[in-house]
Parts: structure tokens; C-alpha cells; sequence
């Protein structure tokens, strides 16, 4: 059947299946591909995107929960202001190694970023808990997000 | 530039945005994708296959659509694809390919599988089944005078990759050439498995990495075998093939870290050290791969720091039709170093004496006989870091702090960098390019990947601060065997202090050349540094050509009710000689750790009738965020004379140290004796109940 909803700021239909994965739709009908599947299960979080606003695994996200909803993926997000910064911070502190992890990294950031308030450690470490990276050890990813969060709060 | 300048990773914008490519995201005209057929027996004949009607669209690729049904990695003993018999649960029989996966999956559903099953083999190190031996001896066990012997046993489990992109390859063979694209460590070893399996000549095989997410070891044979296939496919078809595993059959059917017992007995005399004595068994699986050169690894570093005396050492790999076990970070030596250290922590508190205490006069030192009857060729600054280490911890006030349920540990660990003993001048013979272009840009041109290591950002910034330009006037893209030359594979911890070290050389000799308008292309080859001395027949000489250094200190904390660990901290010191940056650097230390941690805690995998049983990320865990420890790391300075810059290797040694150090400091807290990888509630438990 055909879904409609919003993808990165557009209105966008597809004709696809209700139980279709959004993670297959975003990669394989719009061909974006910053959107990683790395367990299918919803435990690693390389595929997270942004559905109405709140940080969902896509690859848990049948298109049925989508239809007339609103998705960001790292395509469209990381056009914004706020992108660059979490970019910045994660190059400044060596937040990414093979990268496979990172754009939901990123996205995952972003939805504690949102928050708009401080946070204390636990909060940051919780926060990103859905997230595995096998590379890094998190430490570098754990610094720039409390300094993005410091740097967020302050200025917002 | 300089070498000195702190700078961002060369590769980490397009990694942040989301379009670096991996070998899922790249588009292909006419892709078809494959799917493996698989046994679902351990062990046994195949009476026979029977298939549905092949519709028009799909294809069936087997053992008869190769040209040699092997696969070269060092031994050619696995098949491409299983030939009438089956040695493990999950050995590929087919790949089933078709440009419809939905129809690939429906096909596969009503294929059905005659077999004539035997009994398998799961267990080993009872002296059958063997695959493989190596020995060495040092001294003269014989007629040594001892007055006691401390005997135990040790052993560890598997241990998954997890890199977090799966396997992946496309063949694409058209017009007589064949070119692999894919996820990958070790283009030549794949280029080479083709040569051998296709036979396709040398000029018509080009082999051309994508962008790897995460590789540890994992890719570096296993992608072998998939190239082998995928290239039979696409050879049949006349179009690109596509083999992505899911991730079950990632975790579940490619190469884990080798399973392990190791006995090891020492002999004392008057409570000193005079002698031990090793007995290390790995589990291969059902083919040999690359399992003998980890049981060397795994051997040659069994005395670790130490400096013995009078050695025997002997080595085992065993043939079983568990699931084929491969490369992983360390090869070899996080299973013997975690038998080793725990012994050492064992042994001290056996005589009693602090652990540190009691390891320090058995450091090796500089001009010291190596196990294998090597002189240890550069300076060892162990003691310094056992300095360095007590102070960052303040390790006699944490030692009076601990009590029940909080413990402290150490270990002390070396790393070869490199090939063993004369392999990079043997077997390597590591070749780079270095091109300056019209522009005056300079190209990288050598077959080490990017897979997450920084081996792009470090080996420009080495070619940039020798010629003191700019970083972004460096360009080294992904390797294609087409352009680049055979610099040896991307492991052992080898690319920064070889391959790294070869570019330094030739940048060096392009120096003057840099004001010229035309193009110049400087090659240079390894050369072996003159005091490597290696009988390969007898392990006799060094055994590596340099060593870098770890001292790990980890505090943990048990739950009284539930006896769960908790590590708090990591202190760790290491010897690296020069590190070539320093926030690359630490991106291996902490990600080292978390592997480390992983390993001596958390990731436990068991397997039953030789499938194993962990199969998701669910049920395999690995560290999260929450699992990691304060991380206290620092370094030492330790220039190598043959290393660029003065650099050492660094990637495997940050993983190794870590297990024994988490273990040791569970034995402390629980006051237990800690023989068993990973180190769980349960097995405390069962320690406690003895
Ligand atoms: S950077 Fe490789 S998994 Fe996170």
C-alpha cells in the first residue's frame, strides 16, 4: 500500500508493505544510507532515527507506526546548526574510529541534547546505554557528549 | 606539520555524517544477492540434495563451480564450499543467488539435506585429535635442582569479534576480470585466495576495500573465504553477487578467538623461580587456517615480562567440528598471558608476597636471553612503569583500602610487533609507494586499511611531518590491488611500526624531490633490522623484532548478594616507544580496554553439539557505555631505533593485559583462586562453594 509521511522535511509516499521495516524503506526507497543495521534487533542502535521528535530504532519500526508521522534521518539532521557541533565535539575528542556506530551515535546524542537540561554523568551514561560501539571504549563519546551537554545548556 | 601536533582523524567527517560508504551502502547495476546454504549436521556424509525446481531467476553455486574447491589462507585445508561432506553445524555447502531475496529465502525453505551423520568432536586437549604441534625448551629442565612445584590449570572461551558491520563482499566478474569489493583487513590474502581459486591470472583479479566498520582480527582470513565464493557466483552468473551475513549467522558461523587450556608448572628453589614449564592447547575447529600461527603467537609469549631460566614450552592445536576459530586482537597471546599472570598472582600469594613485589625481579632487561634464546635488543623500561603504575594508583594505600568484595589486580604484558621472528622479511616483504603527483600532492599508495584503527590519520600524519606539509595534501584512499602495492596484510599490529616505517624511509627520500614540477614515484621495500636472528624450524632467536609494554592495574568491586563485578577503574602504563598520535593512540587504549573488559567479564560464549548458543546481541553482551571503568592511562617514552618516529606497535597490547588484571583483582576480592575466562557470578560461586 502506499505510506505517506514525512522524511527530512519533505512530504514523501511509498508504496511498501505495513510491516516493512523503516530502516529498509529510509535505505532502499530513498536511498539514504547513513542509517546503519548493525544487529536487527533494536539492542545496538546504529540504526536510530528521530519519529515525530523521539529516538526510535528503525529497525524495530514497522511502517505502519509511520504513516503520516515525521522521520529524521542523519541526512537530514546533519544539515542543522546543532550537527555541527556534535560533529565538532566528536572530532575534537576522537569520538569516532570505524564509524559504523556513529551516525546513531550522533542521533542518540542529539535526543539528550534535546533534553535542554543538565545532565550528571549517570544521565549522559544511561542516555547512551542503547548505543554499542565496539571501537572506541566509549570514553571519547562520553566527552563530547558532556561537553556538548554543558555547552547546550549554557547557551540555550 | 610535525609529528607532535595534536590533529583530528583524517577520515572522521564523512564517518559523523552518515556517507562514508560501507560495502551495504554502495549501489551496483544488476546486483544479485547470495545466501549460504549451510549444514545442519556437525559431522557427516551428504547422501544427497535434493532441490526444489530451480526457477529461471536463481542460481545454485557449489563446489562444482569452482576451479580448486580451497581456499588459501596459510594451509588450503578448508573447503569453499563443503563437498560431500560436512565437518561442523553451518559449513557453507552452496550460496543460493537470485536478484529477489524474498524468493532466495522461499527457495531455501524446501531445499532438503540427506545426511549420513557421525559422531563429532567438541571437546578437546585430552591428547587426541591433534592438529598441530610446537615445542621449544630453553635451558635444562632435566637435571634442574628444584625443591617445590606450583602446578594449575588455566582456560578461556571463545570470543566474538562484534565488529559492528557484519562480513560483506561483492564479486563482480565481467569481460574475462574479476574485482571483489568489500569489508576486509587483508586485500592481498584475498587477491591470493583468488589466484588460487578462480584460476583467473594475477593481472585479471583486483581486490578493492570499502569503507570497514570494525574489523579486529575478523576480517582478517575469514573474508577469504567469502571472496572465494562470491567470485565462483558472479563467475557463473555473469553479474555482481552480494554476500552481507545477517547478523545471526555472523556471530554464529565466522571465526571467534581460539578456546584455550594451558597447564603451567613451575619449579621453585627457595622460593625463587628456577624453571617452568607449559603445556597450551588451542581448539582449532575443523580446519587449521591460520589456528598454528596463533598457537605460535600464543607460545612465543608465554614467559611474558619475565626473564626464566630453564623452560619447556609446548603447543597444541586441536581438531574438533566446533565452529572454525580464526584471528582475533592478541592471536594467541590473551589466552597464554592470562594463564601466565594469573599463575604469577597465584604464586605470589601462595609464598606471599605482594604481586607486584614478587614480579619485579624476573623483568627482563635489556640484553637479557628471550624464551626462545633471543637478545632482547632494546632498552625495557619495566620497572619505570611499575613505578609509574604504583604512583598513578597510590598502590599501597588502594592495597590497605581493599577488603571484602573490593579487590585490586595487575598484570604486566609484552607485545611483538609484527610478523614472528622472520616472517615480514620471509614471507611479507612489505613493498609501499609513495607518489608525488603534479600538484605536489602526495599519494599514499600501500594495501593497509582503514578499519576504525586510525591507520589513515597516523601513516599521513608520518608521510606529512617528513615532509613537513600539511596533513589534507596527503592522499591515501581506500586500497584497490590495482594501484597499490603488497605491504602485507593489516594485522599483528604491524601498520604504524612497518608499514609506517617504510613510508618514513621513502618520504624521507622524496624530501629533495618536493620543489620539482613532474611526477616521482619512490618505492621502497622492507629490509629486515640486521640483529634479527630466527630459526624458524627450532623457534630459536627473536622472536619479534621489538616489544611493546603494558602494566594494568584494575579494581573491582562484587555485589555480597548477587556476586556481581563491577570494575571501577583501569590504571594502565604502556611502552609503545613513541606513540605517532596521541589521541589515535588512546582511542586503541580505551577501545583495548573495553575489548579487554569484555573478555574478562562479560562475554560469555558457550556452544552446544559445536553451534554456539550466544547468537545475538541480546544474549552476547558486550560492554556498554555503563560497563566501562574510570580509565587512568598514561605512557612511557621509548623511542624505537626502527620504528618511524620511534613508534612500536599498539593496537593488540591494549586488550591484552586487561583479563588478567580483572581477574586477579576478583581472586582479591573474593579470596579465590581464579582459573576460568570469563570470569562470571557463577563461576565465582562455584569457586566459593569448593
Ligand atoms: S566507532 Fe566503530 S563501532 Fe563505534
Amino acid at each position: 500500500m502506499i505510506v505517506e509521511f514525512k522524511l527530512n522535511g519533505e512530504d514523501v509516499k511509498v508504496e511498501t508493505g505495513l510491516a516493512m521495516r523503516l530502516l529498509d524503506v529510509i535505505r532502499n526507497d530513498f536511498d539514504l544510507k547513513g542509517t546503519k543495521e548493525g544487529c536487527a534487533e533494536g539492542e545496538c542502535g546504529a540504526c536510530i532515527v528521530f519519529l515525530d521528535g523521539m529516538i526510535v530504532n528503525s529497525c524495530m519500526m514497522p511502517m505502519n507506526n509511520v504513516i503520516g508521522k515525521e522521520v529524521v534521518t542523519i541526512e537530514g539532521f546533519s544539515k542543522t546548526e546543532r550537527y555541527k557541533e556534535i560533529e565538532k565535539a566528536f572530532m575534537v575528542e576522537g569520538a569516532v574510529q570505524c564509524g559504523f556506530c556513529t551516525p546513531g551515535m550522533v542521533m542518540a546524542t542529539e535526543g539528550l541534547l534535546k533534553l535542554g537540561i543538565s545532565l550528571t554523568e549517570e544521565d549522559i551514561k544511561v542516555g547512551l546505554s542503547g548505543n554499542i560501539c565496539r571501537s572506541t571504549g566509549y570514553e571519547a563519546i562520553y566527552r563530547a557528549v558532556r561537553k556538548l551537554t554543558q555547552e547546550v545548556v549554557l547557551n540555550d | 606539520m610535525k609529528i607532535t601536533d595534536r590533529i583530528n582523524r583524517v577520515d572522521g567527517v564523512e564517518k559523523i555524517n552518515g556517507t562514508a560508504r560501507y560495502i551495504e551502502d554502495i549501489k551496483f547495476e544488476n546486483l544479485h544477492y547470495g545466501r549460504t546454504l549451510r549444514s545442519e549436521i556437525s559431522k557427516g556424509r551428504i547422501k544427497c540434495i535434493k532441490y526444489p525446481q530451480l526457477p529461471e531467476n536463481l542460481w545454485v553455486i557449489d563446489a562444482n563451480d569452482t576451479f580448486i574447491n580451497q581456499v588459501a589462507m596459510i594451509t588450503t585445508d578448508m573447503p569453499i564450499f563443503a563437498d560431500g561432506y560436512v565437518n561442523y553445524k553451518g559449513e557453507p555447502i552452496a550460496l543460493i543467488a537470485g536478484k529477489d531475496k524474498n524468493e532466495i529465502i522461499r527457495f531455501m525453505k524446501n531445499i532438503e539435506i540427506e545426511y549420513e551423520e557421525e559422531e563429532g568432536i567438541f571437546d578437546f586437549g585430552s591428547g587426541d585429535n591433534i592438529f598441530s604441534e610446537q615445542e621449544y625448551t630453553k635451558g635444562d629442565l632435566e637435571t634442574l635442582e628444584y625443591d617445590k612445584v606450583f602446578e594449575k590449570s588455566y582456560s578461556t572461551g571463545y570470543q566474538e569479534q562484534l565488529y559492528m558491520e557484519k562480513q560483506g563482499l561483492v564479486g563482480d566478474f565481467s569481460d574475462g576480470r574479476l574485482i571483489i569489493y568489500g569489508s576486509m583487513q587483508c586485500p592481498y590474502y584475498i587477491k591470493n585466495a583468488l589466484i588460487h581459486s578462480t584460476g583467473l591470472a594475477d593481472h585479471d583479479i583486483r581486490v578493492i576495500q570499502s569503507e570497514t566498520g570494525g574489523a579486529f582480527g575478523g576480517k582478517e582470513e575469514y573474508p577469504s573465504l567469502l571472496a572465494c565464493q562470491v567470485a565462483a557466483a558472479s563467475m557463473k552468473i555473469g553479474a555482481p553477487v552480494r554476500l552481507i551475513f545477517d547478523r545471526r549467522e555472523d556471530i554464529v558461523f565466522t571465526t571467534k578467538r581460539h578456546p584455550s587450556k594451558t597447564l603451567v608448572k613451575t619449579y621453585l628453589k627457595d622460593h625463587r623461580i628456577v624453571g617452568m614449564e607449559f603445556d597450551f592447547g588451542i581448539d582449532a575447529g575443523p580446519y587449521l587456517g591460520l589456528s598454528d600461527v596463533v598457537l605460535q603467537r600464543g607460545i612465543l609469549s608465554l614467559t611474558g615480562c619475565y626473564l626464566i631460566e630453564n623452560l619447556r614450552v609446548k603447543g597444541t592445536t586441536y581438531k574438533t567440528n566446533n565452529i572454525f576459530t580464526g584471528a582475533f586482537r592478541g592471536f594467541g597471546a590473551p589466552q597464554t598471558l592470562f594463564a601466565l599472570e594469573q599463575h604469577m598472582n597465584q604464586l605470589a600469594n601462595h609464598l606471599g608476597y605482594d604481586p607486584l613485589e614478587f614480579r619485579r625481579p624476573y623483568f627482563v632487561k635489556r640484553g637479557d636471553i628471550s624464551s626462545t634464546s633471543g637478545i632482547y635488543n632494546e632498552e625495557i623500561k619495566l620497572d619505570e612503569m611499575a613505578d609509574r603504575l604504583a604512583e598513578m594508583a597510590g598502590y599501597d594505600k588502594l592495597k590497605e583500602e581493599m577488603g571484602s568484595y573490593r579487590g585490586i589486580g595487575i598484570s604486566f604484558i609484552p607485545h611483538g610487533g609484527g610478523f614472528t621472528g622472520d616472517g615480514e622479511a620471509e614471507h611479507i616483504k612489505s613493498v609501499v609507494k609513495l607518489k608525488k603527483d603534479t600538484d605536489k600532492n602526495i599519494h599514499i599508495l600501500v594495501s593497509s586499511v582503514e578499519m576504525g584503527q586510525g591507520a589513515k590519520t597516523v601513516l599521513s600524519k608520518i608521510v606529512a611531518s617528513v615532509l613537513d606539509i600539511e596533513i589534507d595534501r596527503i592522499i591515501y584512499e581506500n586500497p584497490d590491488t590495482l594501484l597499490v602495492p603488497d605491504s602485507g596484510p593489516t594485522v599483528a599490529s604491524r601498520t604504524t611500526m612497518v608499514v609506517g616505517g617504510l613510508l618514513y624511509k621513502a618520504a624521507l627520500r622524496l624530501k629533495d624531490s618536493m620543489e620539482s614540477d613532474v611526477e616521482i614515484e619512490i618505492v621502497e621495500n622492507y629490509k629486515q633490522p640486521d640483529y634479527v636472528k630466527w630459526d624458524q624450524e627450532n623457534l630459536r632467536g627473536n622472536a619479534y623484532m621489538s616489544y611493546s609494554w603494558s602494566a594494568v592495574l584494575a579494581v573491582v568491586e562484587v555485589d555480597p548478594l548477587t556476586l556481581e563485578i563491577t570494575c571501577k577503574d583501569i590504571y594502565a602504563v604502556y611502552d609503545v616507544g613513541m606513540p605517532m598520535d596521541e589521541k589515535t593512540f588512546i582511542g586503541q587504549v580505551h577501545g583495548g580496554i573495553a575489548q579487554g573488559l569484555g573478555y574478562a567479564m562479560l562475554e560469555v560464549m558457550t556452544t552446544k553439539d559445536g553451534l554456539i548458543e550466544h547468537n545475538s546481541f541480546s544474549s552476547y553482551t558486550v560492554p556498554t557505555i555503563v560497563d566501562m571503568p574510570r580509565m587512568h592511562t598514561d605512557w612511557i617514552l621509548n623511542p624505537y631505533k626502527e620504528g618511524p618516529y620511534g613508534a612500536k606497535a599498539a593496537g593488540e597490547l591494549t586488550l591484552v593485559g586487561v583479563a588478567p588484571a580483572i581477574a586477579s583483582a576478583v581472586e582479591n576480592a573474593m579470596d579465590i583462586e581464579i582459573k576460568e575466562l570469563p570470569v562470571t557470578s557463577e563461576n565465582i560461586l562455584k569457586e566459593l562453594l569448593i
